[in-house]
């Protein structure tokens, strides 16, 4: 059977600007296919922006790669219009075991939070994640957006023009020279934009290599996440096992750092390793085999001008805690409605530097999380190793030491605390969870959600109190959403967009952050509001 | 502001040190420093207060100074 990664899914074609007498000008160009590129171009398509997708290779990615995605990028997906596929194709899993040596040391149950419409995460294989975002692609081409994908198309030469970028592209039939008034590089951790453009990508490197295979068994493990510190299996080392859909299995086992990695590789090693682990009964096939060594690093700034950094080629962690991918699609997630309007000319150019002051933080945020758990993972000093055993020791026996065990904090979204685009928060006794520059927690609404109802643009948001159906201010539409703390019998939309107060109007970014909040509608309040969270004041 | 307590706070102190010194006995130099690792954990959850933590910290760290 052939793969899905084996696939062209976007072969190389012709295109006319291959046959312009001067560089054709484009308005957005995205180089990279992956989750972040497609995410991005599928945004700006969604808003009439017309854009272009270039990518050296022409099918989704090869081996698994990024399989863990939380709930907060599914509402992103969502708002994309293809949710749902990913949903319906992934697994869903909310249990874990936690095993030190020979010993099962504790289980753990993510009991996620009621009242949402998409569960807390789901595995699915990076290349199921790119087909059904390549499958939007096409839908969008056929309802006639200018959305395009051109495989077999590598990017050579970046210039920076001023108020354009040209690029240098080659293809299997020679070179040729495109211009952009937008670039953003989604090219991955090793981005060639961001050498061409001579930038820096520093961080701390973490000497330690992960051997990570894709399995395919039939076998009986269940749907749960199983880390293991200093197995049998692996002494010394860390394992952890975890379920895709199609009956793959993601197996990642840390080696150490003096190792022959090609060697590694191969499947005489591969197989009496993977034999240890799952015994010798089980019948497995290997799919993928890949090993890897991190770094925890982001470039100083992600906005150069008019070349844009989005996800890993911004920033790079470490994989405990899934927050490579994820944040990346925040990264599109936060980026686009921005570019967007100034693309439009409905904000100024300034409204970018938000994407810099939001989603660098995000990204510090990320690579903290994700440095602890590598120093829990994989202690680096004695006296480290010392408290990371007895963290595990105490956990087989005391519930206080199970927060301690870090074998990965999973992506949450960021708060964009502090962000030039939030209003004061003047919703007294409103909940924390919703506070300005909050991503909008979802809740049920009437016979949906409230997700649902906020869409991709800014968004007035009533609860109990009175508003206009639509306030218009400096070329930006805000619709009204009006619900009742009675729209939702379990209390949930209350708890989280009311708390104390007894009314509360939130204004909602398109990417579903919080703006502002007041307890009652403020015409000139929310007129400002709108004006800073698109950079116009 | 939590204070730490750096106060005589321990009743029989001759008596406790002598069970911390018996709660050693026979263990080796790892098996040791394992039962401390262990013991910080459990005193540092009993006392939970974080900025009481901290206190305790420097004042492990850098006796006599005035951060803790």
């Amino acid at each position: 059977m052939t793969k899905i990664f084996e696939m062209p899914l976007y072969p190389y074609t012709r295109t006319a600007d291959q046959d312009a007498a001067a560089p054709v000008r484009h308005t957005a160009m995205i180089v990279g296919a992956g989750p972040v590129g497609l995410a991005a171009a599928i945004d700006l398509a969604e808003q009439g922006v017309p854009v272009v997708v270039l990518d050296d290779n022409d099918r989704v990615s090869f081996g698994s790669r990024a399989i863990c995605f939380a709930k907060r990028q599914l509402e992103i997906l969502d708002r994309l219009g293809c949710g749902q596929p990913m949903v319906d194709k992934g697994v869903v899993w909310n249990l874990g075991k936690v095993f030190f040596g020979d010993r099962r040391v504790y289980d753990f149950n993510l009991l996620p939070e009621e009242g949402h419409h998409r569960p807390a995460f789901i595995n699915l294989q990076q290349y199921h994640l790119e087909d059904r975002l390549v499958a939007r692609v096409r839908d969008l081409q056929r309802q006639g957006a200018e959305i395009e994908l051109r495989g077999g198309n590598r990017v050579q030469a970046v210039d920076d023009l001023g108020d354009r970028v040209r690029l240098g592209i080659d293809t299997p039939e020679g070179p040729y020279t495109v211009e952009t008034d937008w670039l953003i590089a989604c090219d991955g951790a090793g981005s060639p934009i961001r050498s061409m453009l001579d930038l820096d990508f520093v961080g701390r490197v973490f000497e330690d290599n992960f051997l990570i295979a894709d399995v395919v068994m039939e076998a009986e493990f269940p749907t749960e996440r199983w880390f293991w510190f200093d197995p049998p299996f692996n002494p010394g080392q860390s394992a952890l096992l975890h379920k895709q859909p199609d009956g793959v299995w993601r197996i990642d086992l840390q080696l150490g750092w003096d190792i022959d990695k090609e060697e590694e590789k191969t499947p005489e090693r591969v197989i009496p390793r993977l034999r240890q682990m799952l015994g010798d009964e089980v019948a497995f096939e290997l799919e993928w085999v890949s090993i890897y060594t991190f770094q925890c690093r982001r470039m100083e700034r992600f906005r150069h001008n008019r070349v844009i950094f989005a996800g890993d080629s911004a920033h790079q962690v470490s994989p405990f805690g899934a927050r490579g991918a994820n944040s990346g699609i925040q990264d599109a997630d936060n980026l686009a409605w921005k570019l967007g309007l100034v693309i439009q000319g409905r904000a100024p150019e300034g409204l970018l530097d938000s994407y810099d002051a939001e989603r660098i933080a995000a990204a510090d945020e990320n690579i903290l999380n994700s440095t602890r758990s590598t120093d829990f993972i994989t202690p680096k000093s004695e006296i480290s190793r010392l408290f990371r055993d007895a963290v595990l020791d105490l956990s087989e026996h005391y519930d206080f030491a199970r927060p301690l065990v870090n074998s990965g904090r999973l992506s949450l979204p960021s708060v964009y605390d502090g962000s030039p685009l939030n209003a004061d928060d003047a919703l007294e006794g409103g909940p924390a969870r919703t506070r300005p520059g909050a991503p909008c927690p979802d809740a049920p609404a009437g016979e949906g959600y409230l997700l649902d109802r906020l869409g991709g643009a800014f968004t007035i948001l009533t609860l109990d109190a009175e508003a206009p159906e639509r306030v218009s201010e400096a070329g930006i539409d805000a619709a009204r959403v009006a619900l009742s703390a009675g729209d939702d019998p379990t209390g949930a939309l209350a708890e989280r967009y009311l708390g104390a107060a007894r009314s509360a109007i939130y204004l909602i970014r398109p990417d579903q952050h919080v703006a502002g909040r007041w307890p009652a509608y403020d015409e000139a309040r929310i007129r400002a509001a709108i004006r800073r969270a698109t950079g116009q004041e | 502001m939590t204070d730490l307590t750096l106060a005589p706070n321990i009743a029989g102190p001759d008596d406790f040190y002598a069970e911390l010194l018996a709660a050693h006995e026979g263990l080796t130099k790892a098996e040791s420093d394992a039962l401390n690792a262990r013991l910080i954990l459990i005193l540092a959850n009993h006392v939970g207060d974080r900025e009481a933590l901290r206190r305790a910290l420097a004042a492990a760290r850098h006796p006599g100074t005035d951060e803790a």
